[in-house]
């Protein structure tokens, strides 16, 4: 296999490369060795900070925290699919009147860090007393700036397909509506779908800000269960467990991605749709280009 | 409300300055590991490129708040504490950040269609001159808009240092609730501070842009 770098190796670069894969495996193999060590001379293998996870108490509350995060992810999912839809329409409205407030709020949304959006909601309930939970404070920032993404994304997908299918559609003499209602949406979607779950990746990470707002997901019961006396503050086994449980999350929300992308990409090569858009489009160069962050 | 300002400048300043030290040091930091681990990912060594994957993979589908919870907390147990606060937010900032510069990094160089370094390497270059006068500098244009992308995103997510004791901009609102000031105007304010960082990077990325762009 020639890459862009590397020429195919002759036999003296072959016997290079099985040598330096070997001095990297054993460089490897010493750094696990060493971690698994300083983990062992801490005592972080001691019994009693894992027993803890064979209570059932303990199990539920993880899964409490687990639901919390998949509670804030799923709703706020939802919301910020309903907004980016609203805005992305409003984006490519004739109306200057609507495309030009819509742009700015979407462009707003993606500057703000979303931390700072989280504490507009929180901050503004102590203020105000709305009797909002911190829950709320966690969806609602995670709706603006993941909705504001979306528009983006829609809108960049809506764009993606060839112009002459708008054009033959304006042709036949459908409306503006019915064009993208019935001609543009049903080919961008599909070339939409995986910029679409790499979204809901970042959003389902970012529930983990609302640890700071005291909101009781994943990260925050963790840290509450590593803060315990009673099993020797077990903070490294229960962000181990932490750790696995987002990454385990994620990834499949990643390999589902992959595989619709994949899989319109395959279909392109049979009917000439849209080439798949990967990541939120970086049109305007926006800051929320960092989406996928 | 410009009183909320100008009142509380110490806190403002010094809470954007110390934003402004751990996005300028994370970003050269995670810019070097990302790049390095970029080159392990286009690698002819299956191990180097196991590491750079299996890196990759796991930091991108960890929350940047438990990379921090981990430095924070979890290192301590294990004695490997980082010097001062600071450089712990800045460890956890550029593991974090690394992923996604090795990310643009590797999509940069793959970019370039092999027949460039073939034609290259046909004409007797080395490798070494391969890779700075002819790879390089086509990969550059594909890699500066979305590593201004991935910097920018940088910059927004120091705000979560605020969550661990560093007083940076996003820790400015729990001292102004201290002072009693109104919490809202605060974060307009450091709203508006956010958006004088941003917007000059989003222009410097565009400038970027057009000047890479192929004419």
């Amino acid at each position: 296999m020639s890459s862009v770098l590397y020429e195919v190796p002759g036999p003296k670069g072959r016997v290079r490369n099985r040598v330096s894969n070997i001095v990297v495996v054993i460089l490897l193999a010493g750094a696990v060795a060493w971690l698994i060590h300083r983990l062992y001379v801490n005592g972080q293998f001691e019994g009693r900070l894992w027993r803890q996870f064979e209570y059932a108490a303990i199990q539920r509350e993880i899964l409490k925290g687990l639901l919390n995060t998949l509670r804030a992810a799923g709703l706020a999912a939802v919301l910020a699919l309903l907004f980016g839809a609203v805005f992305a329409a409003a984006r490519i409205s004739d109306h200057k009147w609507v495309r030009v407030p819509a742009t700015y709020v979407v462009e707003l949304f993606r500057a703000i860090p979303l931390l700072i959006l989280m504490f507009f909601f929180y901050y503004a309930n102590i203020q105000f007393q709305w009797g909002l939970t911190p829950f709320w404070a966690v969806v609602f920032g995670l709706t603006l700036y993941n909705g504001s993404v979306l528009a983006e994304i829609f809108r960049a997908g809506i764009a993606a397909v060839p112009k002459g299918q708008r054009e033959a559609a304006y042709a036949t003499g459908l409306r503006k509506n019915q064009v993208v209602r019935l001609v543009l949406l049903p080919q961008a979607i599909s070339a939409m779908l995986p910029a679409i779950v790499s979204q809901m990746v970042v959003l389902l990470k970012d529930t983990a800000l609302g640890f700071i707002i005291t909101y009781a997901e994943l990260l925050y019961v963790a840290k509450q269960m590593g803060g315990r006396l009673t099993y020797g503050f077990p903070y490294i086994p229960t962000y181990i467990v932490t750790a696995v449980i987002y990454i385990g999350l994620c990834s499949l929300l990643s390999v589902l991605a992959r595989y619709l992308e994949g899989r319109s990409r395959r279909r392109r090569k049979v009917t000439g749709a849209p080439a798949p858009i990967t990541k939120a489009p970086d049109l305007g160069a926006g800051p929320g280009g960092g989406a996928s962050l | 409300m410009l009183s909320v300002l100008t009142d509380n400048w110490d806190l403002f300043r010094d809470g954007f300055w110390l934003t402004i030290r751990l996005f300028l040091v994370s970003a050269v930091l995670s810019l070097v590991l990302g790049t390095i681990l970029g080159a392990f990912r286009v690698s002819p060594v299956p191990a180097l490129r196991a590491v750079g994957t299996g890196y990759v993979n796991t930091l991108r589908n960890t929350p940047l708040t438990l990379v921090f919870a981990f430095l924070f907390f979890g290192a301590a147990k294990m004695q490997l504490a980082l010097p001062s606060p600071f450089w712990t937010g800045v460890g956890a900032l550029t593991i974090y950040t690394s992923a996604f510069v090795c990310e643009v990094v590797r999509s940069g160089i793959n970019t370039i269609s092999p027949g460039q370094s073939e034609a290259a390497r046909a004409v007797g270059m080395t490798f070494i001159q391969v890779l700075t006068l002819i790879v390089l500098p086509q990969a550059f244009r594909a890699i500066v808009p979305p590593l201004s992308s991935v910097f920018i995103a940088l910059l927004k997510n120091t705000t979560i240092a605020a969550g661990f004791s560093l007083a940076e901009a996003g820790a400015i609102p729990a001292a102004m609730s201290e002072r009693g000031e109104n919490q809202l105007i605060t974060l307009v304010w450091i709203t508006i501070g956010f958006l004088i960082l941003i917007v000059p990077l989003i222009f410097l990325q565009r400038w970027a842009e057009r000047r890479t762009a192929v004419a």
